[in-house]
């Protein structure tokens, strides 16, 4: 991959791809255990959904 | 070099969008402490005269987080919230940077915190407004998670549907019609599709409801704003030459 991309590069190259699929995973993820967790994931039982139980109301997803 | 040298790498923007979201989840959590906690104090002081009432302390008896526990880890919400969304903006920018017909790149990047203020908060918000605690019934959060994750995707295609009918428009005033139509329209389809959801008790207090509803808009406002301005200021910033070699990819 070319270290600098210029204007003229053409589309997105295939590592890129690859790469971003996988940040966006990641960062679902992190979504996913701050917002929408139950326990069933982080397997700390409710402790990381008590925790950040203010948090989730104040984004506004539900909670419980 | 031209004045923004040449673009970053996605590991350059990743990095910043990263910073830019958590410093927006900090500034949101700022607010949502400043504003919204009295008012989850409030809907909890209630939740707990209602567990009394009939006869149910068990709930609270055993809390594994203290009430002083969850008002820090608010901060923890919101920025690793933050984080995880200034690193999806940072992706969008990059993938989408050269199909958004704007030269700058400011722009650019506001428009997509824009888009997504729009699409997963505005459009959720009015179809699932946030509840405080004491409203809500544990039996359904499956269902109402499921419906909310389902417009917040609903939210992000009517952005887009947005987009595809203003560029079949080349007059500017065309153009903003032809946005507004695409978006309500697939908006609508969405409303009607999903489930109405009300489960606020009669007896929850409405100026608590509209206070905590307000200060809940207030907060994703802060973030979204903070997370844009911010990533507009870092990913628009020239590199300097000994400093670009560490952040490529």
């Amino acid at each position: 991959m070319p270290k600098a991309q210029t204007i003229t590069t053409p589309v997105v190259s295939p590592r890129l791809l690859w790469t971003a699929l996988a940040v966006v995973a990641l960062m679902l993820l992190i979504t996913y255990l701050v917002a929408f967790d139950q326990g069933a994931v982080s397997r700390s039982g409710m402790y990381l959904h008590e925790l950040m139980h203010d948090g989730r109301h104040l984004l506004g997803v539900p909670c419980h | 070099m031209p004045l923004n040298g040449p673009a970053k790498s996605y590991g350059a923007l990743l990095i910043r969008g990263l910073l830019a979201g958590l410093i927006a989840g900090l500034l949101a959590g700022v607010f949502a402490y400043t504003v919204g906690e009295p008012k989850v104090d409030a809907a909890i002081a209630i939740e707990e005269a209602n567990a009394h009432a009939t006869g149910d302390d068990g709930h609270h008896a055993d809390e594994l987080v203290s009430r002083d526990g969850q008002k820090g880890g608010l901060f923890l919400a919101t920025a690793l919230y933050g984080a995880a969304m200034g690193g999806l903006l940072a992706t969008a920018y990059t993938v989408l940077r050269r199909r958004l017909r704007t030269p700058s790149d400011t722009r650019a990047a506001l428009g997509l915190a824009g888009a997504a203020l729009l699409g997963i908060v505005l459009v959720p918000y009015l179809k699932y407004p946030p509840n405080p605690p004491a409203v809500g019934n544990p039996d359904t959060i499956d269902q109402r998670t499921i419906s909310y994750l389902a417009i917040v995707v609903i939210g992000l295609v009517a952005v887009w549907a947005a987009v595809v009918a203003a560029r079949t428009q080349h007059d500017q005033w065309r153009q903003a019609l032809a946005a507004t139509a695409g978006f309500l329209v697939v908006v609508t389809v969405g409303y009607v599709l999903l489930p109405t959801i009300d489960e606020v008790p009669g007896t929850f207090p409405a100026d608590l409801l509209w206070n905590f509803r307000i200060a809940s808009l207030g907060t994703q406002a802060v973030m979204w704003s903070a997370l844009g301005l911010a990533f507009a200021a870092l990913a628009t910033r020239p590199v300097r030459e000994q400093t670009r070699e560490t952040v490529t990819v």
